[in-house]
């Protein structure tokens, strides 16, 4: 049979390609014109090339400093948070219950921070955690701990890491349980004929079939915590010092703050691609190992 | 190795069970041998699987009990009364290699190392997995990936039985007349007590010496696969083993005559106290029932023959009964009268549909 090959149907992607054009492209490509150039307001633009950029990754540089260190703490936000929330979503999982009425309410219960917008989550925390007011930051206090997030670097960092875990530990929960309920009941009997004890069915059923949906709770919880903006903004607004200032917390600052449009524009352009990078590679190298498990 | 009993064993999924319906499995009482082959031969949902995961431990029973060796095993968990079961779709342990899932159930109960590996070259040998020892279970087709299943099962020498639940449903057809041969081989071999669960004849025919007919959660009838064939105990055993099944017919038995639609049947015996308000039917293959020009035997209407290569089996009706009749070489029927002679000796009675005499 001969099939007739043209290329016609590539005029049926043009409907999304414009969509995506005007709400994604054309704004980033304004971002990019910025971050090449320098402006000293009244509209006047002047040509910079990668004088920006230099700047920024120059780690000597004022602006540079400044990126290198939040930077850092966006990294250390990251890990800490996907340290606690990967391993405390996944016990989550395995303790909910399988069938009955129990599962309806669970799945309920835990989807309920999800609904939460983000900014309410930090006004909520922001009032829960304050000593004079709040019903943990009073509790802790009293306790005797010496707790102040307004104040102290440590209180700051625990209590925007808590916020978070209480936000999205449920979404990995959710992830990893869809995972495991797509075990079928053979796989468990077959472990208790093979004699398997709770540890091994762990390692060798059901951690092997969350694999999938684990790949994709640390690739939103990555970039999700990475880009982390409205709760710090909302509970320590960045502080003590500059302590819980995050890359996007910073770029606020320059692009509206200092209105230096060029700066914050190349910054804006290098969070991305960093963003992108890291989620490329993951991606990759974790279906390639894989596919390579398979064959 | 053990011999099992099954003691007034009953079971419900239900708390409370009232009637007969509430119960999966109806009360039993069965025995089966060391080494013995066994197939455990029902339609979908009359209780197999649940029968079968009564004995390894899977599903406590809610009446009676499971013995090995005289020992009450009732209430022992499946990992401790060794037993070793296949399931109908193949379980692997994704992350180990072939010869790993094999040694799984072996390094759980602690054997020695060169033990294991003896042990598991020889199932690998002897399901042709030997080749695949090293390579990731993951990777393989379902046929391999079922074969490993079955090793599992099968390399624990220690176990009082193997269990197989429908094993081969999704291994293709030529591969599974092998494997099927494989088993059999070694079940000689290994001289374990093996029960293989099936919903297909030839499937337990081929491989059990003895099998067991279940029907709405009962056993009706156990036995070699000539006996089922040749004296079904039940009616269901009738219908459901042998292709076409057999010819069941409502009759009106007296002394040593059947009255099948008014027309009168010679039986090999008398039958004269039949228990009285029971529903009567005499039976009898269509291997033994045999198409005659018209004018021979019970006069019938031929509706087709289905030629099946080597034999014909003709598709016939007595009144309003629809029967199956062998078609002896050189019978061709012209039109649709004919008439069918049954062979008495191979006539059995049913009283509510239990075999009578």
């Amino acid at each position: 049979m001969v099939k007739p090959l043209d290329n016609k149907a590539w005029w049926l992607v043009l409907p999304v390609f414009l969509l995506v054009a005007f709400n994604a492209i054309v704004p980033m490509m304004t971002v990019v014109n910025y971050s090449v150039q320098d402006t000293f307001g009244n509209n006047q633009f002047f040509w910079n090339g990668v004088g920006w950029y230099t700047e920024l990754l120059d780690p000597s540089t004022e602006l540079g400093g400044r990126f290198y260190d939040s930077l850092g703490r966006n990294a250390l936000f990251s890990s800490i948070i996907l340290a606690i929330e990967i391993p405390l979503g996944i016990l989550v999982a395995l303790c909910m219950p399988k069938k009955g009425w129990p599962v309806a309410f669970t799945l309920v219960v835990l989807a309920l921070p999800l609904l939460v917008p983000w900014n309410v989550v930090g006004t909520i925390w922001q009032i829960f955690a304050r000593t004079d007011i709040g019903l943990l930051g009073h509790t802790l206090f009293g306790l005797g701990i010496d707790y102040n997030y307004t104040q102290d670097v440590f209180s700051a960092w625990a209590t925007v890491i808590a916020m978070d875990v209480w936000h999205w530990t449920s979404l990995v929960a959710l992830l990893c349980y869809a995972g495991l309920k797509s075990i079928p009941d053979a796989f468990y009997q077959a472990a208790k004929i093979d004699g398997a004890g709770r540890w091994a069915v762990f390692r060798t059923i059901e951690l092997p079939k969350m694999g999938r949906v684990l790949l994709i709770a640390v690739l939103l919880r990555f970039m999700d915590s990475f880009m982390i903006y409205t709760e710090p903004f909302v509970v320590t607004g960045g502080g003590p010092g500059n302590s819980t200032t995050v890359l996007s917390i910073d770029l606020v600052k320059i692009a509206l703050g200092q209105f230096d449009l060029g700066k914050a524009a190349a910054m804006s352009i290098v969070y991305y691609l960093i963003i992108l990078v890291v989620c490329w590679v993951y991606y990759t190298v974790m279906t390639q190992v894989d596919d390579e498990k398979r064959s | 190795m053990a011999r099992i009993d099954l003691v007034e064993l009953a079971h419900s999924y239900k708390p409370n069970p009232r009637s007969e319906a509430d119960y999966a499995l109806q009360p039993m009482t069965m025995t089966w041998r060391q080494g013995g082959a066994y197939a455990l031969l029902g339609p979908s949902g009359c209780g197999k699987t649940t029968l079968l995961n009564i004995i390894s431990g899977l599903v406590v029973p809610s009446h009676g009990s499971v013995h090995f060796d005289d020992k009450d095993v009732t209430r022992l968990p499946t990992e401790r009364r060794n037993i070793a079961q296949v399931f109908q779709f193949p379980v692997i342990y994704d992350t180990m290699s072939v010869f790993d899932n094999l040694a799984f159930p072996l390094r759980n109960r602690g054997m020695a190392r060169p033990a294991v590996e003896a042990r598991v070259r020889e199932i690998a040998h002897l399901l042709d997995l030997g080749s695949d020892l090293g390579r990731r279970a993951r990777g393989l087709g379902a046929d391999a990936k079922q074969k490993v299943s079955l090793g599992r099962g099968l390399v624990r020498a220690d176990v009082a039985a193997v269990l197989f639940d429908e094993p081969l449903t999704v291994i293709d057809p030529a591969l599974k007349w092998e494997l099927r041969s494989k088993l059999k081989a070694l079940h000689r071999r290994l001289d374990i007590t093996m029960i293989y669960v099936t919903h297909d004849q030839t499937e337990a025919l081929t491989f059990a010496d003895t099998v067991v007919v279940m029907h709405d959660g009962g056993i009706v009838q156990s036995g070699r696969p000539d006996e089922l064939f040749d004296r079904p105990e039940h009616t269901f055993v009738g219908h459901f083993i042998g292709s076409p099944g057999m010819n069941v017919m409502p009759a009106e038995v007296s002394g040593g005559t059947a009255r099948v639609d008014g027309h009168p049947i010679e039986l090999a015996g008398r039958f004269d106290r039949l228990p009285t308000g029971a529903r009567i039917e005499i039976g009898v293959r269509p291997e033994y029932t045999r198409l005659a020009g018209a004018g021979q035997g019970v006069p019938v209407k031929v509706e087709r023959i289905d030629d099946l290569g080597r034999i014909r089996f003709a598709r016939i009706r007595l009144g309003a009964l629809r029967l199956a009749a062998f078609v002896p070489p050189g019978v061709a029927p012209e039109g649709d009268a004919a008439g069918v002679v049954f062979d008495p000796a191979q006539i059995h009675v049913y009283a509510d549909s239990r075999r009578v005499g």
